[in-house]
């Protein structure tokens, strides 16, 4: 589900399986990875370094090319005001 | 018809300041870590009949923790107060006691020291427990309106589902609330990084939006020097990337509403309407995290005259707090199924189509006046009586953050 039309992110409603396919505005997009509920996936392609939108507000950067499709997450966005602390694996 | 028609009439316990309460809590209170075991054997009996244990850990003093307690220790939902000292600690016991007996509630301080140890202060406390609470349970109610009415909001253990339900549907309970007269807080500055010029535009006032995006900017380089942003892992863990996200999520929590004012722990709102609460700390960064977990906040809000406290979460938080009641409002429709028996509200069934925002929004603000009633939420009838307190230090209210 996309929040607003301007937004460059869609986010999963359901959980979704990497193979899943979606159509969102006319677009057919398949998911290159497994999507957790409320998780992220580009809906274009996206440049490294381009804002990334959700609900049209800019919510970080992204730290390299995204492609449509593809889970977008703390491995390819950054905040752009303080860094994302996650556990180590 | 007016939507304060539309919640059931409330009762509430008169106070002598004539603010009202929708619990009369009798509370135990430790001055110092080294009085928390005594005063928590003190108040464990009646742990289930309304004898909160609240407290301070520090022995060293500090004016916010001082005027937390006296807030807390006359908050309308208190009846009376048990202060457990162990004799030799900087806090300042004396100005406590004569603040809440100048409230008109019984008050009385043990020390652990002069008392003869732990033994006899436990007997001598629950001696007098015995006797107040039963004075307390006495005490007959009032009716109470709305306006009369202080609700608190926090998020805790956000996943990407709690922006897309919980929040926003608490956001429209918000806006029923105010419309019917209440006072509403949300939270905290640290959490609404990158939403300062959204908020700035809601202000009821031009001057307020300057100290609107003035609070935002102070918490963003707390945090930065502290080289943390208030997000944890189970935030990513649950699809939220960065601050910013986290962030939207948690703005949607204020509604639609004006912003009316800002306010630091401790002050209480007057007038009807929405109020942020700046909970970081002014000055240089000292004593560490502005709150180092939800119920510092929790605390923050009740100190600011919350009679009861929303709570979304989408990872599954269990806690309720001492004092206020927590209601829980559960953003994520799996974690819902796995902790049903810790939720008062499925929001997530606006995510699976089988409920509408503002149909849930309606169920929360329903609720509140159930609970405001007396009716006791998932977290009061598990025990859940979460309390912590910490050192802070603020400067005084600029003069554009209240209402004239």
């Amino acid at each position: 589900m996309k929040l607003a039309p301007q937004d460059n992110i869609a986010v999963a409603l359901r959980p979704l399986r990497a193979g899943d396919r979606a159509t969102l505005d006319h677009v057919a997009l398949t998911m290159g990875h497994d999507i957790g509920l409320g998780h992220k996936v580009a809906v274009q392609d996206i440049a490294a370094g381009e804002t990334i939108l959700k609900y049209n507000c800019p919510i970080g950067v992204a730290t390299r090319a995204i492609a449509a499709g593809e889970y977008v997450h703390t491995h390819n966005v950054a905040s752009s005001y303080l860094p994302t602390y996650t556990l180590p694996p | 018809m007016s939507e304060r028609n539309l919640l059931p009439p409330l009762r509430g316990y008169a106070r002598a300041d004539g603010r009202k309460g929708i619990r009369n809590v009798l509370v135990v209170a430790y001055l110092v870590e080294c009085a928390h075991h005594v005063a928590r054997e003190i108040a464990a009996p009646w742990r289930e009949q309304g004898v909160h244990l609240i407290g301070f850990p520090g022995c060293y003093p500090n004016g916010y923790a001082l005027e937390m307690m006296e807030r807390l220790c006359t908050h309308p939902n208190v009846g009376g107060a048990l202060l457990v000292s162990l004799g030799c600690e900087g806090f300042d016991k004396r100005r406590l006691a004569r603040t809440i007996e100048a409230s008109g509630r019984p008050v009385h301080t043990l020390g652990i020291q002069p008392t003869g140890g732990t033994r006899a202060t436990i007997a001598a406390g629950r001696e007098w427990v015995e006797r107040v609470h039963a004075e307390i349970a006495a005490q007959p109610t009032v009716a109470m309106s709305v306006d009369e009415l202080i609700v608190g909001t926090i998020c805790g253990g956000s996943d990407a589902t709690s922006g897309l339900t919980a929040n926003p549907a608490m956001g429209v309970a918000f806006d029923l609330l105010i419309a019917a007269g209440a006072r509403t807080i949300f939270e905290e500055t640290g959490e609404l990084i990158g939403m300062e010029h959204l908020m700035a535009a809601r202000a009821a006032r031009p001057e307020l939006r300057e100290e609107l995006v003035r609070s935002v900017a102070k918490a963003a380089t707390y945090y930065a020097t502290l080289g943390y942003a208030s997000f944890a892992p189970g935030n990513a863990d649950g699809g939220l990337t960065t601050i910013e996200e986290k962030s939207l999520g948690a703005y949607a929590k204020s509604g639609q509403s004006q912003i009316d004012g800002i306010l630091k722990p401790g002050i209480e709102p007057k007038a009807k309407g929405l109020y942020l609460l700046d909970v970081v700390p002014d000055g240089e960064v000292r004593f560490g995290f502005p709150n180092i977990n939800d119920n510092a906040e929790i605390a923050e809000l009740i100190a600011c005259g919350s009679h009861l406290i929303l709570f979304s979460t989408g990872r599954g938080s269990v806690v309720g707090s001492a004092i206020s009641p927590v209601i829980k409002v559960c953003a994520n429709p799996e974690t819902f199924r796995r902790m049903q028996e810790d939720m008062d509200v499925d929001a997530g069934r606006i995510l699976e189509g089988a409920a509408t925002l503002p149909e849930v929004g309606r169920e929360i603000f329903d609720l509140i006046g159930r609970v405001a009633a007396g009716d006791a939420t998932k977290s009061e009838s598990l025990s859940h009586q979460e309390f912590i307190l910490t050192y802070k230090s603020f400067g005084p209210l600029g003069p554009a953050c209240l209402p004239v």
